[in-house]
């Protein structure tokens, strides 16, 4: 099994820690005097996203996860799974909820997704960083109301709901950030 | 190719007045500039302490070793009549590598014979006190070993045990690392590397003196008030670990136990003997004189002094030490 001495630990390292994925977001080598060497590293846990401190004797091995991230196609969710395909090998995989995670909010049939897989399993991933998605429900626009003022509530073709300004209106496709779930502009055809 | 030097120029004149400044403090002060080889067939047998080996073509069975300190031949240069003696020069520790640590690095070391380490603790303080204005850094602060991890843990390191280290990480949200095992040595660096260095008063230096006797490394051990301690001392600037005295051990017999303890130590971790330095014993037993010394990593000092936050700013060139990926 691959492994990694802590001397290889660098930021961006995936290796596996009680069991999960996880990924070295920062590495301290720390050294008292003549003493013990020790790591300091901040971990992100990649199935749950959480990070946690963690310190380890200098010298010490641990476990490398196979983990590659792969720009995979949205096919269409079943109601339990999301099902994505290669887009060269054409090799389809399915992905549960926690994997699809908030991804679900903007996610379209034929869109292209960036899919994190472990031993080829897929447990995060995330959409294109701004994707075009249609209103299909809102408020009527107000006359008048063109680039400044207010916003409002709208209910996109995925099922998330956005903020979105008073001028835009139902059956318009919009452009999000969907890593701040923030209106971007109206969608230019 | 990022062929430029990773310390901007400003920095590489701050190295040069720094350089230039200890060796006018020590030309005042009639502290003799020395240099000893940097390749040895003797290697250091501290177990935290990696050297690296170098092989000729001279003798191809021979194995050399780069220095991990110029410490034992300065201290054949103090037997041989030297007086007080300084040192500027590169020194390898392989393994060694972080914000603040290079497998290279640059040290400067001296010794006083005649000389207490408490008193040398004070010359340590007047030579940095003559590269940085005094009144740009506190009071100096000076703690015992013991007396730090009591005003900063709350425990009595000679006489805590793994348990009551153990406790005191929990006590500390601290997660323990796996394989700590039962020495008790290993479980005091954790407590003082990640729990108390990164908590020492930013603006000012601090010393830290009389170590267990078992962290004694290459310093005389006494008894005071019924403990066994090491006259050693670490100063800190900050937060960064700058310097490492001693009381100079003086005894032979001593001496060798020490080293083959170490080399105990080592067969029990897994690693390799190391050569003992015969020509040191050797001077030893012809009769070093008490002397306190101590060792300065120059390239951190420059860090303090220049305000940086990693070693690489003030290396004139990392490149031999970033990873080949990237």
């Amino acid at each position: 099994m691959a492994s990694y001495s802590t001397s290889e630990f660098k930021s961006g390292l995936k290796i596996i820690i009680d069991g999960d994925p996880c990924m070295i977001v920062d590495n301290e080598f720390v050294q008292p005097g003549k003493g013990q060497a020790f790591n300091r590293v901040r971990i992100r846990n990649l199935k749950t996203g959480r990070v946690v401190e963690k310190t380890y004797k200098s010298g010490e091995s641990v476990e490398a996860a196979d983990v590659h991230e792969l720009e995979m196609q949205f096919l269409y969710a079943d109601g339990e799974f999301w099902h994505f395909m290669h887009p060269e090998t054409f090799e389809q995989i399915a992905a549960d909820a926690a994997a699809v995670g908030d991804a679900k909010l903007y996610l379209k049939e034929q869109d292209s997704c960036t899919v994190m897989l472990w031993n080829g399993v897929p447990i995060s991933m995330a959409p294109a960083n701004f994707v075009v998605l249609t209103i299909t429900e809102t408020d009527p626009g107000l006359r008048g109301n063109t680039a400044q003022g207010g916003s409002k509530p709208a209910r996109l073709e995925t099922g998330a709901v956005v903020s979105v300004p008073l001028f835009v209106e139902q059956g318009e496709a919009i452009k999000i950030d969907t890593r701040t779930g923030a209106y971007v502009s109206r969608a230019k055809d | 190719m990022h062929w430029r030097p990773s310390a901007n120029l400003q920095t590489l004149r701050a190295r040069a007045e720094m350089l230039a400044a200890c060796r006018k403090f020590f030309a005042e002060r009639d502290v003799l500039e020395v240099n000893t080889p940097v390749l040895s067939r003797c290697a250091t047998t501290e177990p935290n302490i990696a050297s690296l080996e170098v092989g000729s073509a001279l003798w191809p069975r021979q194995k050399w070793y780069l220095h991990t300190s110029p410490e034992l031949a300065m201290k054949r240069l103090l037997v041989a009549g030297s007086g007080a003696i300084y040192q500027i020069c590169t020194v390898f520790r392989d393994s060694d590598y972080g914000q603040q640590h290079r497998p290279e690095f640059a040290m400067l070391e001296w010794y006083r014979p005649g000389w207490s380490y408490l008193e040398l603790m004070d010359e340590v303080e007047a030579l940095l006190h003559s590269l940085r204005d005094a009144s740009t850094l506190g009071q100096t602060q000076r703690f015992s070993y013991r007396q730090l991890f009591q005003k900063f843990l709350a425990l009595d390191p000679f006489s805590a045990d793994v348990e009551a280290c153990r406790r005191c990480c929990h006590e500390q949200d601290l997660a323990v690392p796996e394989n700590m095992g039962e020495g008790l040595n290993t479980w005091l660096d954790l407590l003082l590397s990640v729990l108390i260095m990164p908590r020492l008063d930013p603006g000012c230096l601090t010393f830290v003196y009389d170590y267990p006797a078992d962290q004694a490394a290459l310093a005389q051990v006494v008894e005071k008030e019924g403990l066994q301690v090491a006259e050693r001392f670490e100063l800190y600037w900050g937060p960064l670990e700058l310097a490492n005295g001693f009381q100079e051990l003086t005894d032979v017999q001593e001496q060798r136990g020490r080293f083959a303890a170490e080399n105990e130590r080592r067969r029990n971790a897994g690693l390799k003997e190391m050569p003992v330095d015969e020509m040191f014993l050797s001077a030893l037993a012809s009769g070093m004189p008490l002397s306190a010394g101590v060792a300065l990593g120059l390239d951190r000092l420059l860090m303090a002094l220049t305000g940086s936050e990693t070693i690489a700013e003030v290396i004139t060139f990392d490149d031999a030490w970033q990873s080949q990926s990237e």
